[in-house]
């Protein structure tokens, strides 16, 4: 017996380290061990730890604490739309010295 | 760490077969820099009309072995990219590829240990990067590994962990088999549950660090249950690869 | 542009051609099987629990437990299905409560010109009032027989096959009627306001 025959939709749920690829082409720099703040219930985590949706027409971002939407990302050929209202900080590591 | 990621041409220097359905790919890159074990690449194929279709695979070489990097890739059933690795590429093929890539799920021998990995199917590889770094840098921290796997036949780099794994190493594989043992088997024969996961971390001291890879819902299952038989949640860090036929 | 790289002897999955290709949108191909797309988990509502609704300006606001909904009259419908992420399904077969049905309990004030379609988990979507009337919409709770399966927006989901599938919500739990268009989750971030396909409405702008 196959759990995903249970839901599927709960099987493609995947860590935020997959939009690591994304997020560093996008920022320029890696993103998923910077930690964010959740705008809805103030959880704090590194953005490899958030609850990642891949599978849909752009990349959703969710806080693993109350899994509402901290970051959406959705490439077009007019441009990379960045939603990070859902977030009510990122901090992203100073340089390395 | 934060050098701008490009597309790269890398050759197929080697493909080695594991199981019945797992290879590894050892690539050449012309730009290789050294990853940290639990990173990825980003593997991107590109059809004559343009078409194009990309994944991610965990890097399931050390970081010490310089120049190349070794992808291991289940063959998913329709997979479109897995079922090109292993049914066109050989030897002399060019790959596009981009990395390495990840800073989460990553370990590095001089953040210690005690270490705790759970692995379920090919969820094993970003884990045996970790491993094979581990040895190379002949670190002392005491490791296990508890791997969930179908059958025996289906486990990766079994010989490989059975040298790993040789007393006085510091580190203990325990296997569980979910759907068929060998005769006389001796290890777990059940899905992951609490009981096998507190029986896994409990001769470790210390609070572990602890890394879950495979499908979706056995690193939920195993998370959940460590957090449950009281490992901090904050010392755990998951990679869930999606359903467990895969989605690649 | 400079010389792409490709990879030699890969031609990518999706290339059989449809047996119907005038059914096929610009830009789309046939799949077979029926992908699972998701921006979020799967809502948990017990069946006890569900409702759906009919609000914003209506003289009155309409509500259906899953009973009440259940006692509603019901249609067969087969459609062809439209993802934005360039598959198409074709001759889908759906049983479920054409949105004509749901609004002949309600009254709607003149001034309600759009619809958000709003569903558990928080998805919103948008649509000018005329598509979702005249048998362009319905509210679909068996799909291919069977009962809707969550993955796919189980226990109710609302399909409007002539636009874009992201226009179908999963989940449903309502339609709100407005005087005003208000962009839902996928429009308001770089996705086409109205979404027809055969138009090949995909991004804002199209």
């Amino acid at each position: 017996m196959d759990d995903e025959t249970i839901d599927l939709n709960q099987a493609l749920m995947l860590d935020g380290n997959a939009a690591a690829g994304l997020m560093q082409e996008i920022f320029g720099l890696e993103m998923t061990s910077n930690p964010a703040e959740c705008a809805n219930c103030g959880n704090v985590s590194e953005m490899g730890g958030l609850l990642a949706f891949a599978h849909a027409p752009g990349m959703v971002l969710r806080c693993p604490a109350c899994q509402e939407v901290m970051v959406r990302i959705v490439q077009t050929p007019n441009g990379t739309y960045l939603d990070a209202r859902g977030a009510a900080y990122v901090r992203l590591a100073p340089p390395a010295a | 760490m934060n050098r701008p990621i490009q597309w790269q041409i890398a050759t197929v220097a080697a493909i080695k077969p594991e199981t019945a359905h797992v290879k590894t790919f050892s690539l050449a890159l012309p730009d290789w820099s050294a990853h940290r074990a639990g990173q990825h690449y980003d593997v991107r194929l590109t059809a004559a009309d343009g078409y194009q279709a990309q994944r991610s695979y965990s890097i399931a070489s050390a970081p010490e072995r310089a120049g190349q990097v070794d992808l291991t890739v289940e063959r998913i059933e329709d997979g479109e990219v897995s079922s090109y690795l292993h049914d066109v590429l050989v030897p002399g093929d060019k790959l596009e590829v981009r990395g390495p890539i990840g800073g989460y799920f990553v370990w590095e021998a001089r953040q210690g240990g005690p270490l705790l990995l759970i692995a379920g199917g090919s969820g094993v590889v970003p884990l045996m990067a970790m491993l094979r770094h581990r040895a190379a840098a002949a670190a002392k921290v005491p490791a296990r590994l508890l791997y969930s796997a179908r059958a025996w036949d289906d486990v990766i780099y079994r010989d490989e962990l059975a040298q790993l794994g040789a007393a006085g190493s510091g580190l203990e594989v325990a296997y569980t088999l979910t759907r068929s043992q060998p005769p006389g088997w001796q290890g777990y024969a059940r899905r992951l549950d609490n009981a096998m996961l507190a029986e896994v971390a409990a001769p470790l001291r210390g609070a572990p660090q602890v890394f879950i890879c495979g499908p979706t819902l056995l690193v939920e299952a195993a998370a959940n249950g460590l957090v449950q038989v009281g490992v901090p949640s904050k010392q755990i860090r998951t990679e869930r690869f999606g359903p467990s036929g895969g989605s690649a | 542009m400079t010389d792409r790289f490709v990879s030699r002897g890969f031609v990518g999955k999706r290339r059989e051609g449809s047996a119907a290709p005038n059914r096929v949108p610009p830009g789309q191909h046939e799949v077979k099987d029926f992908p699972v797309l998701s921006a979020g988990p799967t809502p948990r509502v017990r069946l006890d629990q569900w409702s759906f609704s009919i609000e914003g300006l209506v003289r009155q606001k309409a509500r259906w437990t899953w009973q009440e909904f259940l006692q509603l009259p019901a249609q067969p419908f087969v459609v062809d299905i439209h993802c934005v992420t360039k598959w198409t399904k074709l001759d889908t077969r759906w049983l479920g409560v054409s949105v004509d049905t749901l609004f002949e309990h309600v009254e709607l004030d003149p001034r309600a010109q759009f619809v958000t379609a709003f569903a558990q988990g928080g998805y919103t979507t948008n649509l000018p009032l005329p598509d979702i009337l005249n048998g362009r919409a319905f509210v679909a709770y068996q799909y291919d027989g069977q009962p809707l399966a969550p993955e796919h927006g189980g226990p109710a989901r609302l399909v409007v096959p002539n636009l874009y599938l992201w226009k179908s919500a999963k989940w449903v739990s309502g339609l709100r009627l407005m005087d005003k268009d208000r962009s839902g989750f996928w429009e308001s971030l770089g996705y086409n306001n109205h979404g027809d396909p055969f138009k090949e409405e995909r991004y804002t702008g199209d």
